[in-house]
Formats: C-alpha cells, structure tokens, sequence
C-alpha cells in the first residue's frame, strides 16, 4: 500500500518535472533559439494555426450559442421570480466572459487539438521518426513542440473571443424571442455591466490554458511507449490530464482575480 | 588488409549498456575503419540496434567510451553530439520517413535545416540524391502511398542528403523481396566504394553480410564472439557462428533453454 503510494507519488513528480523541462526547452528554442542561427520556421505555425485554431471555429461557435441560450434560459427562470428579467442581458455577458468560454473554449480544445497533438507525435515516437529527428541533428522540441506550442497560445485566446461573442448571440436570441425583450435593450443591458476587466481575466485564462493543452499533449505524445496502444494511452491520458488541470487552473485563477479584486 | 595502418572513424571501448536488469550490451569493445563496410550481425534480441543507437548518441552508455573521430561522444554536450551528427546518416528499419511531408520534403528536411542553400539548390540536391537511389519522379509521393522498398530508398536518400561521413543502416534489407534487398546491398556498396562513405550495416541477414562486408562482427546476448573478415567469419570453428550463419535451429543459441519442461510447469 505505502509502497504503491509512494510509486504514484514518484511518478507524478517525475512527470510534473518533465512537463516544466519540455515548458523550459520550448521557451528556450523560442527566445533564445533565434539568436542561435535557430529561428522558428512560420509556415509550420501557421499550418498549426489553421488546423488548432481556424478549423475549431465553427464547434466553439456551436459550443457557445448553445451555452448562451442555455444560461439565459435558467436565469430567466430564477429572474422573473424577482421581477428582474432585463439583467438576464448582463449576467449572460459576464459570466460567459469571465467564465464559460474560457474553460468551454479550452475544453474543446483540449479534446479536438490537444488529443491530435498527442496521437501525432505518439505515432511519430513508435515509429521511430522523433529518433530520426534526433539523428538528424534535428531538435524535436524546436521542430515539433514550438510550432504547436506558439499556434495554441495564440489560437485560443482567440477562439475564446469567438466564444465570448456567440455565447452573448445566443443569450441575445433567447433574450428578444422567449422573453420578449426589446433588442435595444438587451444590447444595452448586455454591455452596461460588462467590464474590460471581465474579458482579459477571461483570456488571460486561456492563455495559461493554452500552455496548459500544449504542454500536455506534447508531453503525452513525446513520452508515448508500446505500439498502437501506447499511442491510445497518450491521447486518453493528454485528454484527462489536461481536463483536470484546466479546470484546477481555472480554480486557482478565479481566486486570484476575486481575492486581487482584478 | 593490414589494418594497423588503417584511420579508425569508430572506436568502442568496453562499452556496457544495461536497461532495467539485463545487460544488453556486455563489455564490447572494436574498430570501424575509414570507407569499410562493418557489419553488425546477431539473434533478433541480441543487442545490434542497442549497439547502433549507442553509436549515434541515443543511447549513452553505462560503462566504456565510444570515439568518433577521436571524440569521446559520451563525454560531449548536446550541442557538440549535434555537431557530430551532422556527418551522420541512418537508414532506418521502417525508414522512419516523416509522414507529414512527401518524399522530396523528406529528403530535403536535413538540407533545410542545417544548410543555408537556396531552395531551388536543394531541389536540384534532391533530384540528384533520389535519382541516385532509383526514385526520381516520386517526390510528391507521400510516404504511405509507395511500397517499402521504396520507403528504404527515399530514407536511404534522406540519409546521404548532406553527405555524410559515416551511414548507419538498422536492417536495411528486412521485409523486402531478394531483388530489392540485392538493390539496396548494391547502394550500400556503391555509396561505401564510390563516395568512401563509412558503412555500419546491422542486419541478419547472411546473403547481404557475405555480399557487402568487409569486416563482420557477431555478437551474441550483447558480447562480441568474434570480429573480423567476412571469410574469417565464413571458416570460423565457433560454435555460435557456424549455426547463425548456417541457421541451424540447435546449437549453442538456444531460445528454449529454460531446464524445466512444460509439463512440470503445468504440474506445479
């Protein structure tokens, strides 16, 4: 038993240490690299920029309406006992800013792209190619992690403004059909109580979500042993362990901002 | 061949390498001249790729140095094993092509990345070296839509794309029909007397050991049995080697030498 626990504990430690030396390696090749003949090459990224961030538009946007719609409808119900059915506007706009899209954004995320990073490179490693990179002299950090690593970090935030925006589309819709509020007011109300504040909490969450997926599913994917179904544990583990964090990430950083009354 | 008068490019000390309890590679210690071809030939599971990836830095080793040129690549940093390595080529066993990008992508991704020619230079490169190894009009094939012979070739292509002093080669002629295993021994060949490529070949295979080698060492449960000529080899009296070469299923090689019985492990 003592034993037992003493191993997990072990082995997550020697995880949480590798993830932060892949998180060092890659700020390296990305800081430092340039200055050593090594510079990032862009049509990667933006390859990856594509496929992580302009093919997740249209689920975030799905992800959000519905969201939106969901969210105005169970406040309407709480709200009109009060007679307060116009704040509907306001509570939708910050709660999806500070706190839906965010953590929404990046769990499809971490389920779309983040489970493809990991299958790709895990395949990668169990057919030698990581190998064949590194008898090539070729970094695998600079020439797999940094692309990926750079399209995420600035991809999600992005998508979260997606999200932000279609989740206030849904609340909007929902706002001026079922409860039969005007549209000048909606709109009004919807940005009266919406501080800048409320959207770069908001997207400096995704931010940290964002190293958080990349991170993850590359480690995941770098570490992949065994096969086909090594390549399957990795995606499985990089998909729960990113989850997890997120939403522990997420925690955290909601307490940061409500105790530092960001 | 008086080999004392000869450059060693590849020199291994006592090397030792243990993973988790087994010793895979026990106390070897040999030479690879300048321009030979060196084979590596043993049992599935006696320790020639370990010995292969302990060459190209991989691996680092328990014990023993490895010299390369005269530098001790266990006692370099990264940055200097890279150095190194850039006169390195290998083929690998499942050629190890990059999937995400075609043949001629491929062969120019060692080009692109440490040289600082045009692109249309490395085209013509490319060209030359697919050409050379009998693919020209397949570059913007992928790797998953030609057959592997032909994946062996475009590797082969990627791994003299910056000519290179030294080529690996981990089973170049596995899982391929006589005459493409006989295409690529004429490569290998041509690359060693041509070019005067260094070849470390690792395979098991006895019809390529005897066409291409100019030295052969076997190594059996990862010590070396012996090193040296192929016709040295062919009349050895050892043991071991006379049933690899002849593939013989008794011997001293004995995969079934547990002392129990099936029937006393069923009975306890």
């Amino acid at each position: 038993m003592i034993e037992s626990v003493g191993r997990f504990i072990i082995a997550t430690l020697e995880a949480v240490g590798g993830v932060l030396g892949l998180f060092v390696d890659t700020l390296y090749w990305i800081f430092v690299g340039p200055f050593r003949n090594k510079p990032p090459r862009l049509r990667p990224i933006f390859y990856q920029m594509v496929f992580a961030g302009v093919r997740s538009v249209l689920i975030v946007f799905f992800v959000a309406i519905f969201t939106g719609m969901v969210l105005a409808m169970q406040t309407a119900y709480q709200l009109e006992k009060m007679g307060a059915v116009i704040y509907v506007a306001s509570l939708v706009a910050v709660s999806l800013c500070r706190e839906l899209s965010p953590v929404l954004t990046a769990l499809v995320v971490a389920g779309r792209v983040g489970s493809a990073i990991s299958a790709e490179l895990g395949s990668m490693k169990v057919t030698e190619q990581i190998e064949a990179l590194e008898t090539m002299a070729i970094n695998p950090v600079r020439f797999l992690v940094v692309p990926r690593f750079i399209a995420l970090f600035f991809m999600l935030p992005a998508l979260t403004i997606v999200g932000d925006i279609s989740g206030m589309l849904g609340g909007f819709f929902i706002g001026t059909t079922s409860l039969h509020l005007s549209p000048d007011l909606y709109i009004h109300t919807n940005f009266k109580y919406l501080a800048l504040k409320d959207i770069y909490t908001g997207l400096t969450k995704a931010f940290v979500f964002a190293v958080i997926i990349a991170l993850i599913a590359c480690f995941e994917g770098l570490n992949t042993k065994g096969g086909a179904e090594g390549v399957g544990r990795a995606t499985t583990r990089s998909v729960v362990i990113s989850f997890v964090l997120i939403i522990l990430a997420d925690c955290l950083l909601t307490a940061i901002f409500y105790f530092s009354n960001v | 061949m008086d080999n004392s008068q000869r450059e060693v490019i590849i020199s291994l000390k006592n090397v030792t390498k243990v993973l988790g309890s087994v010793r895979v590679i026990d106390n070897v210690s040999f030479d690879i001249y300048k321009g030979d071809i060196f084979v590596i030939m043993g049992c599935s599971g006696s320790g020639k790729s370990t010995l292969l990836r302990l060459m190209t830095g991989i691996l680092k080793p328990d014990e023993g140095n490895i010299f390369i040129h005269g530098r001790d690549i266990t006692k370099i940093s990264g940055k200097e094993l890279d150095e190194i390595r850039r006169n390195f080529g290998m083929l690998f066993q499942y050629s190890a092509l990059l999937d995400s990008l075609d043949v001629e992508e491929n062969v120019a991704l060692p080009l692109r990345e440490h040289t600082k020619l045009d692109d249309h230079i490395i085209k013509i490169i490319v060209k030359l070296k697919l050409s050379l190894v009998g693919l020209k009009g397949f570059e913007s094939y992928y790797p998953s839509e030609i057959s592997g012979g032909m994946k062996k070739r475009a590797g082969l292509a990627r791994a003299i794309a910056l000519d290179p002093e030294i080529v690996f080669y981990d089973e170049p002629t596995s899982g391929l029909d006589p005459v493409v295993a006989g295409i690529i021994d004429k490569l290998i060949m041509d690359l060693s007397r041509k070019l005067l490529i260094t070849s470390v070949v690792v395979t098991h295979d006895m019809q390529s050991v005897f066409r291409i080698a100019d030295r052969v060492v076997m190594i059996h449960k990862g010590e070396v049995i012996q090193v040296g000529a192929p016709e040295e080899i062919r009349n050895s009296s050892n043991p071991y080697i006379q049933q690899f070469i002849n593939g013989r299923p008794e011997g001293p090689i004995d995969f079934f030498k547990e002392d129990t019985s099936i029937l006393e492990d069923l009975l306890k």
